[in-house]
């Protein structure tokens, strides 16, 4: 089975992003970028699906350079090839526009399977399965926390307020997974020496057929208007149990509309 | 902070990165309720097998991962300053593969490779209560018989007893002394072999300890090793590599103690100033970080040597004395840093006091050292 895994370089979630007044976008240089935590279960789950009936798993990246640390890690996790799509025009695209260019790759990569996380954790849009799946003309299997592939069919479960829907499709298909779904394999020693001679293809936005008018922040659908800094946490209130700790905490809650 | 190394290879590099990942997730937050509970993490070793750092400083083609001594060694440091029994488990189980891998045939090193890949985890079963520091004094007997032999007696001490799926058995073959001593590869669950109820040790208590007693126990002789009477030099030979082990367990154990004394000193504030402001303190924080970084240079020069190719015994005493003598020291004067707060259970120091202490015990005490040491001198002078 020939399994894409679309993954994102995003900026560490444990650092403060900003994003820069020039352009309105992301300012990736000024923290350290890696993979999608919420990606690392698409790629471990694509492996499990490998593992369980054969095939081979292609990373797939859309991202500055510095991305290439990304795929190194998808590849020492286990995967055997990737593509790494960088093109400065490219830089600023909305979700549609990627949607658009991933397209684009999965063209010359082929597919039987697409699997994403759930979303990326900086921009969160969450809106890309479904994107993919609608300009590939393929069915979206989306927020699986379960997914059993046979034959030609996938099936998936989607955890709900009320239970969990069972839904199924036909191969190929584009599927996102939730974190529930898996545990991460670390990378082990001989993945991290071996994912150094795996292949990565870098295509140009030409061989991809993209015209740079398509892409990027200048043809972006969507527009970040404006944007202010979030205001500085308020220090903390102490409460001293005086006896009537309980209820001073209750009145807080209530103040605060939480009870 | 994180010792700041200088690995030799890019390879060494992300092999040390991989392990300051894997140690930060998954060691670190669960090495103090294990130790208080004396819970041996089995799932711990399974992960460090499957991540490539059971088997390191064996080649690639039996499984291993082909690492010069001087990186395996930074790993196990690593290990050790996150959870220093699970270090220890590791210094124990490579030097557990080592004479399968140096003595055996091709047909046994067969079951090397799921032996370094961490599916497998190895005991030493050499000591006795009887023979501790004079290992070739042991009593176990093994006797020829069939196509096996059968094992009568008791090994004392044994790191993983009970817990392992083999050991490295050292057994008497023949009344010669030290030339009537065989080495047999033996399974962890053989009929005829139990285990005692684990030691109550005074720490490293994430670690099984336990007597193994062989009641007739059949092992095949297809898994003696090397020939029979080689046993002893067998043994002696492995040991200058678990020295160079236990001295990265205790500089990393003692990095762990200085990293929590420092940052303890820059955030706890008496008379107004913070305790590193001091200079009783911070002369004694310097001590400790000189105690700590002269220590990793002993075990790192050794491994040098051993990696040359060159005699490494003497530096290998060397270093496991004074590692695990900087281990003691470093370990009690981050109690003393921490004050009374040094002295309770909700802070590792004295976990890692308590786990220092038989660092100078284990794998040659710490006056075997010594003497080892003073012998070379003497046959180097007279040369």
């Amino acid at each position: 089975m020939n399994i894409v895994v679309c993954v994102k370089q995003v900026p560490d979630t444990a650092t403060e992003r900003k994003l820069k007044s020039s352009d309105s976008t992301l300012d990736r240089e000024a923290v350290d970028g890696l993979m999608n935590e919420l990606d690392e279960y698409a790629v471990e789950e694509a492996l499990r699906i490998k593992e369980a009936h054969g095939g081979e798993v292609t990373i797939l990246t859309m991202g500055p350079s510095t991305a290439a640390d990304t795929i190194r890690k998808a590849l020492s996790m286990g995967a055997d090839k990737a593509v790494h799509l960088s093109d400065d025009a490219l830089h600023g695209s909305d979700s549609l526009q990627t949607s658009f260019a991933i397209q684009q790759v999965l063209g010359r990569t082929g597919f039987d399977l697409v699997i994403l996380g759930s979303e990326s954790t900086d921009a969160r849009t969450g809106v890309l399965a479904a994107m993919l799946a609608e300009r590939l003309g393929v069915s979206q299997v989306t927020l699986a926390n379960k997914v059993e592939i046979d034959g030609s069919t996938i099936r998936i479960q989607r955890q709900t307020d009320y239970g969990f829907d069972r839904v199924e499709a036909s191969l190929p298909a584009v599927v996102s997974v939730v974190e529930k779904i898996n545990e991460p394999r670390y990378p082990s020693f001989k993945g991290i020496m071996a994912a150094k001679k795996k292949p990565v293809d870098a295509p140009s936005l030409a061989d991809l057929g993209i015209d740079a008018a398509q892409v990027g922040l200048a043809g972006s659908a969507t527009t970040v208007v404006d944007f202010a800094e979030a205001p500085p946490r308020a220090k903390g209130q102490i409460v001293t149990d005086e006896g009537d700790g309980g209820s001073k905490i209750a009145d807080f809650l209530a103040s605060k509309k939480f009870v | 902070m994180p010792a700041d190394r200088v690995p030799p290879s890019e390879e060494a590099a992300e092999l040390l990165a991989l392990t300051r990942e894997i140690v930060a997730a998954e060691l670190a937050p669960r090495a103090a309720e294990a130790e208080e509970n004396s819970a041996f993490p089995r799932d711990v070793f399974r992960l460090l097998g499957r991540s490539g750092l059971l088997g390191l400083p064996y080649p690639e083609s039996c499984g291993g991962g082909g690492q010069p001594y001087e990186v395996y060694l930074q790993v196990l440091e690593e290990v050790a300053s996150a959870w220093a029994s699970v270090a220890v488990g590791m210094s124990v189980h490579t030097l557990a593969c080592y004479p399968l891998h140096a003595f055996g045939t091709d047909k046994q090193k067969q079951r090397l490779p799921e032996m370094l890949g961490g599916e497998l985890l190895g005991g030493y079963a050499l000591s006795e209560t009887d023979a501790g520091s004079d290992a070739g004094a042991l009593k176990t007997r093994a006797v020829r018989d069939g196509d096996g032999y059968v094992i009568t007696g008791s090994k004392a001490w044994i790191t993983h007893g009970g817990e392992a799926d083999f050991y490295v058995l050292f057994a008497r073959t023949a009344d010669t002394g030290t030339s009537g001593i065989s080495c047999l590869l033996t399974d962890g669950r053989l009929a005829g072999l139990t285990a005692g109820t684990p030691e109550r040790k005074m720490g490293l208590t994430g670690s099984t300890t336990a007597s193994l007693h062989f009641d007739g126990a059949r092992v095949p002789d297809e898994w003696l090793l090397g020939a029979e009477g080689q046993g002893f030099p067998i043994a002696l030979s492995a040991l200058d590599s678990g020295r160079l082990g236990i001295a990265a367990c205790a500089v990393g154990l003692a990095q762990a103690a200085l990293d929590e004394a420092v940052a303890y000193a820059l955030q706890r504030e008496q008379f107004g100033s913070p305790l590193i402001e001091f200079q009783g303190l911070a002369f004694l924080l310097a001590d400790m970080a000189a105690a700590v970084e002269s220590a990793r240079c002993t075990y790192l020069d050794a491994a040098r040597r051993k990696d040359r190719g060159l005699p490494f015994a003497r530096q290998a005493s060397i270093a496991k004395l004074v590692a695990t003598d900087a281990a003691m020291k470093v370990t009690t004067d981050a109690v003393q840093v921490l004050g009374g707060n040094g002295y309770t259970r909700d802070y590792p120091v004295e976990r890692y006091m308590r786990e220092a202490k038989v660092m100078q015990i284990f794998e040659g005490t710490n006056q075997i050292q010594r003497m080892v040491i003073a012998r070379h001198l003497a046959r180097d002078a007279a040369k």
